[in-house]
């Protein structure tokens, strides 16, 4: 018997594989090994100097509560309006579930100039805040309130297929099992979509994370009070500190790559739910 | 043209859909693969086609080595069991596609494709629906320019994918006698694959019959009901029961029909054996029994209700069944192709 | 006259009613849900919005024209085209590319590339011009040769180019992996058996049939190439008139304290998503019209 042909059937194979492993090594593979390559060759002193010092342990607390809040805010109103959205019906709904995208669309610079002057002590909203001593421009509110913007569409769109898909049955067998309406929701309807709402803050949260142009108008950028990660590389960056820069970036990112991989795992989950509970 | 295949072999990772199959198709032949899911018939439809390539064995067609050669260089039409028409085109040029992608130096003038594919459309009896688009067809129609675009380009066999199995069961009758009359006004060799044995012994004029990668038997549709080889085939082509027992000193199992079995109340045959009934179901002209025999074994019997009534059978009675036709599989025997 | 079929009566026991209510939420609850998810959009999205276009406005109509129409302005918009009118079709042809490769064929390490076209999206847009920075800026891996041969790309528009193109990388691989998978591979092994060469099968009937979802990543692709701001600016070195991008324009004016100009161009881009997002919807209604036969 001899050994098995490995033609295929459908053209291009060496073609389409060839090509994407190319541009993926040189624009994306070549370029992140440099950064690893960077910090790596820092000698451990210099990067922990960098990577510890109470700047960056600042700037972590800041961009990490700041991410966290948001996430947690947008987990709330996300899940209210994702269900507002898929099961209610108004005028207007097809409208609002469109523009419920907008952070999505909206490039981050134009959301930081505009919260930066709704929030500032004679904007909109900052007019409002005043009197009752609340300063959002410039300080961690601020912050938290760009970021909530940027993570909006997260939570909304990983709930809604969930709640799209949830069969009415299990609600309608709770209910003639003698259930009432809270009760429903408790104990069919939130554990369903527990996971996709995890999954929803989580995304928000790592995108929060490494948010740049919505925020760095409304922080202020006060190192060691509203500097956010981002911004100390940039700002290390521009004193050629590409060391400094380096280390931090390689933090951040393992950091990213680590919620990534908890985010595939919480997906993973989820799916396995959806699957079983057929 | 003649198809040949010999001692083909094709894994899917661990599983073998393939071991050593040859068969042989006479030119102009309407042959039936015939066999369960998971057989490998459509596996060796698409072997032939091109649509996959063998771990070993080769294809040939009129003595020529296929094997090497890709789908599109074989002219061989296929017919695909969900049909894949293009979607986005309408049935014309779902038709005219093969006449259209054919190199510059063959390719047939705008106004010899309009009149091929009108005689085509003609032929599957689909004129008038040219500027239609797929989704506005029903199942049969959408097979039928299947078919059309299959033969646009004039292939020397035609391989048709389960033709009929997505369609219910009226529709695939009428199809089913359609077909055959199409093969044989244009006389091309064809190769169906059916997981149906009605299709199969109504439609072909040979049947293989393919179980788990092999081939079991070969024949005519009457050789392969009537003389099956195999238990397998026996079972697969009708309903069977089936009695272990001794024949000439060897352990063999028996097989028989239910229509085939004579029932009377004193054993009348020397292979009569006796049973009792257990339930009796009449309906119209015919009525089927479940019988238990002597061992315990139940048997199906299928008999004119006539018969019911005149022997006054009802659950409970004791009967002497006679199969009048039956095939002894000796256990000792290795079944071969 | 046939009269109509009866209605089935529902349950006349005591529960029905109690059933009825649990499946459907209180009409007070609703409201006041709809009311809260209302107010919180209009408070985060609509406001903000508004807010682009009155502050763009409020210098009067002549100074939004100014604005707009500023030299340095016009410059801006001009690199965002190339910038975009470049990483879009490149990254157009790898998402097709990527995406026949893995719905296609079989081939060992597979998932591994699934998860590489991901990678991008995990990572700040500031780390992604960081990485350019460190290949080829002044001090970087190629910097000296770079120098050497008065190449510029850090601080230069080729820079723009590749952090943008790296940063809008996964948009149209992600859309198509899925639409191609679901399609199935059919149609073409039809077209490859009547004849139909590689491009001819891939310009008759896989370009068509992945036409729609194509258009949807590259819609998003564009939004994401046009607006990027942290990638660019790391890389661009703000050079007014030759390395702004219409974000870095923005701030540059918001920065030099000219808020209202600052909005004028910032609703370019405004109306730009605002495209964006109906394109988005059009196409994505499009998507499902067609998965439904």
């Amino acid at each position: 018997m001899a050994g098995a042909r490995k033609k295929n059937v459908l053209p291009g194979f060496g073609l389409t594989l060839g090509f994407s492993l190319l541009y993926l090594s040189l624009l994306v593979l070549i370029p992140l090994s440099a950064l690893f390559f960077r910090a790596a060759s820092l000698s451990w002193a210099d990067f922990v100097a960098a990577v510890a010092s109470p700047r960056a342990l600042a700037a972590y607390e800041l961009s990490f509560g700041a991410s966290l809040a948001a996430a947690l805010v947008n987990a709330f109103f996300g899940l209210i309006v994702a269900w507002v959205l898929v099961r209610y019906r108004f005028p207007g709904r097809e409208l609002v579930d469109a523009f419920v995208d907008l952070p999505f669309a909206l490039p981050t610079a134009v959301a930081g100039i505009t919260l930066t002057t709704l929030l500032a002590k004679n904007g909109w909203l900052g007019r409002l805040l005043e009197p009752l001593g609340i300063q959002a421009a410039y300080t961690p509110l601020g912050v938290a309130i760009a970021l909530t913007f940027i993570g909006l569409p997260f939570v909304v769109r990983s709930v809604q297929p969930v709640l799209e898909e949830l069969e009415a049955e299990a609600e309608e067998a709770a209910a003639s099992l003698g259930a009432g309406r809270l009760s429903i929701f408790r104990r069919v309807l939130f554990p369903a979509v527990w996971p996709a709402l995890v999954t929803g803050a989580a995304l928000a949260f790592a995108r929060s994370l490494g948010e740049y142009g919505s925020v760095v108008f409304i922080s202020g950028n006060m190192p060691l009070r509203t500097e956010i990660v981002p911004l100390l590389i940039v700002t290390k960056l521009e004193q050629y500190d590409y060391a400094g820069a380096t280390a931090v970036a390689a933090v951040m990112l393992v950091a990213s790559f680590a919620i990534l991989l908890g985010i595939n795992a919480l997906q993973a989950v989820g799916r396995r739910r959806m699957a079983g509970a057929g | 043209m003649s198809i040949e295949v010999q001692k083909l072999w094709k894994r899917f990772g661990d599983f073998t859909a393939l071991r050593d199959v040859s068969l042989h198709v006479e030119p102009g032949e309407l042959v039936a693969l015939l066999g369960p899911s998971g057989s490998g018939k459509t596996t060796l439809l698409r072997l032939i086609a091109g649509l996959e390539y063998p771990d070993a064995g080769s294809v040939s067609f009129d003595g020529e080595d296929a094997t090497e050669r890709s789908a599109r260089d074989r002219r061989v039409g296929f017919v695909f069991q969900h049909y894949a028409l293009f979607r986005h085109m309408n049935v014309f040029e779902n038709v005219a596609f093969g006449l259209r992608v054919q190199d510059r130096a063959r390719r047939p003038s705008e106004a010899q494709i309009q009149a091929r594919v009108h005689e085509l459309l003609d032929l599957v009896q689909l004129e008038g629906l040219a500027r239609r688009m797929p989704t506005q067809l029903s199942g049969g129609q959408r097979q039928r320019v299947a078919l059309a675009r299959a033969l646009a380009v004039q292939p020397r066999v035609l391989l048709l994918d389960e033709p009929f199995g997505a369609l219910d069961a009226r529709v695939r009758r009428e199809l089913r006698r359609w077909l055959r009359k199409l093969h044989d006004e244009l006389g091309i060799t064809s190769l169906f694959v059916t997981h149906d044995q009605e299709e199969a012994l109504e439609l072909a004029d040979r049947v293989v019959v393919v179980n788990e990668g092999r081939i079991e038997q070969v024949g005519t549709p009457d050789e392969v009901y009537r003389r099956p080889t195999t238990p397998f085939v026996f079972g697969f082509l009708g309903e069977a029961n089936w009695l272990a027992t001794t024949v000439e000193g060897r352990k063999a199992t028996v097989g028989f029909r239910p229509d085939d079995l004579e029932l009377s109340l004193g054993p009348l045959e020397g292979h009569a054996f006796p049973a009792r009934v257990r339930r009796v179901h009449s309906f119209g002209p015919r009525a089927k029994l479940e019988l238990v025999a002597a061992n315990g074994d139940a048997i199906q019997a299928d008999v004119p209700a006539e018969r019911v009534r005149s022997l006054s059978l009802s659950p409970g009675a004791e009967v002497y069944a006679a199969p009048r036709e039956l095939q002894v599989y000796f256990d000792d025997v290795q079944s071969g192709t | 006259m046939i009269a109509a079929a009866a209605q089935i009566p529902v349950a006349t026991s005591a529960s029905a009613p109690r059933v009825r209510a649990a499946l459907q939420d209180p009409p007070l609850l609703r409201a006041g849900l709809i009311a809260v998810a209302l107010g919180f959009l209009a408070l985060f999205l609509l406001l903000p919005l508004v807010a682009v276009f009155t502050e763009a406005l409020s210098a009067g109509l002549g100074a939004y024209w100014a604005a707009i129409s500023d030299p340095i302005a016009r410059a801006a918009i001009e690199l965002t085209l190339v910038v975009a009118g470049i990483s879009v079709p490149a990254n157009a042809v790898f998402g097709i590319a990527a995406a026949w490769a893995i719905t296609r064929f079989d081939f060992p390490g597979k998932s591994i590339l699934v998860s590489l076209i991901d990678l991008p999206f995990a990572v700040s847009p500031v780390i992604s011009g960081l990485i350019f920075v460190l290949l080829f800026g002044a001090q970087g891996v190629f910097g000296p040769w770079l120098l050497a041969h008065d190449v510029k790309i850090i601080f230069a528009v080729p820079g723009i180019v590749l952090a943008t193109t790296f940063i809008t990388f996964p948009f149209v691989a992600r859309e198509l992996i899925p639409l191609m998978e679901e399609q199935g591979s059919e149609e073409e092994e039809a077209a490859i058996s009547l004849g139909a060469s590689g491009w001819q099968m891939f310009r008759r009937v896989t370009l068509p049939n992945i036409r729609v979802g194509l258009l949807y990543g590259i819609v998003l692709l564009n939004a994401r190439a046009m607006g990027e701001f942290g990638a660019v600016s790391v890389v661009s070195g703000h050079i007014r008139g030759l390395t702004n991008t219409i974000p870095l324009h923005v701030e540059i004016l918001y920065n030099e304290y000219q808020s209202a100009a600052a909005f004028a161009v910032a609703t370019l881009l405004a109306l730009l998503a605002l495209v964006t997002l109906v394109a988005k919807r059009v196409l994505e209604w499009r998507i499902r019209q067609e998965s439904q036969p």
